[in-house]
């Protein structure tokens, strides 16, 4: 194909993109999203819609945003083609994105750089985040440091545990983690505490959620500053192989790294896409965290969407040996999208997912975030069933560096 | 005619604010629920306001945080608290609003919901964490059924939104008088009264305030200028203090905090 044609082809797909516009003006995305929070903090979502619309059309704050994630985060990542494993599974040809590699380790940087420039832009003096494995943590303050704002992260005492190196990473960062302690003490509790810190300081305070969940514009904004994943992936997988991929695998919690490679793909539908949940130690009350393929619809965090709770609406219990995923919501664009059926979700075990964070790095050399190994780990399952002309991408949504300890443990290993 | 509508008709031409209790229903058990319940209201207390506990109350400071994690814990379930509820109306009319979830209103569907609040003998709801715009169905099955969904303004609301909550408010209007959670303070805010006064000359329907509101001080100065005061950490905390001791003198002991609450606001 020539270059002409090729060029054509990525404008076409991102004509369609376009096409994908949710969600609707209050946020929402089908029966999914919204906004369900205190009225005190109604106008601060509304100053931030106003101001996030406003910035994504204005070509100087696009501007300064591609600057820093090509100069600090260190994008394009680049998209590795897994021989080894391809050649071991024995079926499709498996790509991974590489988001491992941005600065700070993880995906979640995407994110962090777009929306502090955001709250420069708002005259906000103050960050706050929540965070379970620590990555989003990681990322906020790391912002927080570059532009030396003044940054607090919310996280449960049971992840500083499962964590403890990103925990002093933040410190070092000249952030104030404050541990929570109550509920289950992990990121559900963590995002709680934020909301109710940003209750009293929303005047000048500005909150970096780190996922595609909570009240709207979040599910929105958070969404578009991580399609960069996807677009790329478009780009990046035209160039090698001079069609899309067949199959897009990504892990979900709140689903921030599986929304932004999905979305841009939306209208390709030949692409399918496959969400990976944590399936935990087994299908019972408390052992997973499995939302979209087993809970119910229901209130969360601010907005609607696929939740574990109980007849009540009372939050249920979750577990994942991955403290990114251990989540009992969902952000409410994947709710959608299992919906309308465009997109699958599955789930993987604690031990599946150590299985495959093990064989990754074995096979490819590289040693993926336990939440990643859960998409490793499905398509570890699932490409064998396929035929060899068929195209995977993973997201490897980050460096499972952070998680060595907690394997190390698992495995019985002393560090 | 609505418990709470008739009750601030009735206020309104003694000159007097109402003075609105906050309890978490089940804690420390619905039988002692219950029964402070008929305390307040022998101590003169107006209207109820019965917390749902809710496993995620993201307005709540840590108080009725745990007031709640308190109760759930033992396995409450939200028909428990309707039947108390129902138990309740065999001896008492004192107006009962539920500060409840949107997300237990939701689960089970908002109609149905209010047909069983209804039933049980509720007369209305707040729910903190629905804003107006988002759910009309509810404001217009609460109609049919002449019951209230009592809205909030906070210190950050806009004008556009004030007049927006003051049109939907049904009942009352709940004014939150602190940006943040809810929790024992030492001083109210110094913009509560020019807020208050502000929104006055926007609605005719009641404005009661709450959060932060602590002391039997606190409720003069709130009383004054107020159709309403609103009082829970404080009372949580004192019924917090007393969870070890017989029901009998814990419904006293706060039965007493509550009269002191209750001279201060009507003082």
């Amino acid at each position: 194909m020539g270059t002409t044609t090729l060029k054509s082809k990525v404008q076409k797909h991102e004509d369609s993109c376009r096409v994908a516009s949710f969600p609707d003006k209050l946020g929402h995305f089908g029966r999914f999203g919204g906004k369900f929070v205190p009225e005190t903090i109604m106008p601060a979502l509304d100053q931030l819609e106003k101001a996030y619309l406003e910035a994504k059309n204005d070509p100087a704050f696009n501007t300064e945003l591609e600057y820093y994630l090509r100069e600090y985060v260190g994008r394009p990542s680049t998209l590795y083609y897994a021989e080894r494993l391809t050649r071991k599974l024995g079926g499709a040809k498996i790509y991974l994105k590489r988001e491992d590699l941005n600065h700070t380790g993880a995906h979640k940087i995407n994110n962090t750089i777009g929306q502090i420039l955001l709250a420069i832009r708002m005259g906000k003096k103050r960050i706050i985040a929540e965070t379970g494995a620590g990555q989003h943590g990681v990322a906020t303050a790391t912002a927080a440091a570059m532009f030396g704002i003044e940054c607090d992260v919310y996280m449960g005492e049971e992840d500083m545990r499962r964590q403890a190196l990103n925990v002093f990473r933040m410190k070092l960062l000249g952030t104030r983690v404050i541990p929570v302690a109550s509920g289950s003490k992990t990121l559900k509790d963590a995002t709680n505490e934020a909301f109710r810190d940003w209750m009293a300081s929303v005047r000048n305070t500005h909150y970096i959620l780190g996922s595609v969940v909570g009240p709207h514009p979040y599910p929105m904004m958070v969404r578009d500053f991580q399609l960069v994943i996807g677009r790329e992936v478009k780009k990046q997988i035209l160039e090698k192989e001079n069609r899309l991929p067949d199959y897009l695998i990504a892990c979900v919690g709140g689903g921030s790294n599986s929304m932004g490679l999905f979305h841009p793909f939306i209208e390709d539908k030949e692409v399918n896409m496959i969400g990976v949940e944590a399936g935990g130690v087994g299908p019972g009350i408390g052992q997973h965290a499995s939302t979209l393929t087993s809970g119910k619809v229901g209130i969360l965090h601010g907005s609607a969407s696929y939740v574990l709770q109980d007849d009540d609406g009372q939050t249920l219990p979750v577990h994942s040996i991955s403290a990114g995923l251990d989540y009992p919501g969902v952000g409410p664009e994947h709710s959608y999208l299992k919906d309308i059926g465009r997109a699958e979700y599955v789930s993987i075990t604690d031990d599946e997912a150590v299985n495959a964070f093990q064989e990754c790095a074995r096979m490819e050399g590289i040693i993926p975030a336990l939440e990643a190994s859960h998409a490793i780990a499905y398509t570890m399952k699932f490409a064998p069933t396929l035929n060899k002309d068929k195209i995977i991408v993973i997201c490897l949504s980050g460096s499972g560096d952070k998680d060595s300890f907690e394997v190390a443990k698992k495995l019985g290993y002393k560090i | 005619m609505n418990r709470i509508d008739k009750k601030f008709r009735d206020l309104k031409s003694k000159k007097k604010p109402a003075f609105i209790p906050f309890i978490t229903a089940g804690d420390p058990d619905l039988q002692t629920t219950k029964a402070l319940i008929l305390e307040f209201e022998k101590r003169g207390a107006d209207i109820i306001e019965l917390g749902i506990p809710f496993s995620d109350p993201i307005a709540d400071g840590p108080i009725i945080q745990a007031s709640y994690y308190r109760t759930l814990v033992r396995g409450i379930k939200v028909a428990q608290i309707l039947d108390m509820v129902s138990e309740l109306r065999a001896v008492s009319e004192i107006p009962i609003v539920s500060m409840v979830s949107y997300s237990t209103v939701f689960k089970g569907g908002c109609q149905a919901f209010i047909e069983k609040a209804c039933k049980a003998g509720l007369d209305g709801l707040t729910i903190p964490d629905m804003p107006v715009e988002e759910n009309n169905d509810i404001f217009e099955a609460a109609k049919k059924h002449d019951f209230k969904i009592v809205c909030f303004v906070a210190p950050t609301t806009t004008d556009g939104r004030m007049s927006l909550i003051t049109q939907k408010s049904q009942g009352f209007l709940y004014y939150i008088s602190v940006v943040g959670i809810t929790g024992i303070r030492d001083s109210l805010p110094e913009d509560v009264v020019q807020n208050i006064d502000k929104l006055k000359k926007l609605t005719a329907t009641p404005i009661a305030v709450g959060f932060g509101v602590s002391t039997p001080d606190h409720a003069r100065l709130i009383g004054r200028v107020a159709d309403g005061v609103i009082v829970g950490s404080a009372i949580i905390k004192e019924i917090e203090k007393h969870t070890s001791e017989s029901s009998e003198k814990l419904v006293n002991k706060v039965g007493e905090f509550v009269g002191q609450l209750i001279e201060g606001a009507k003082g």
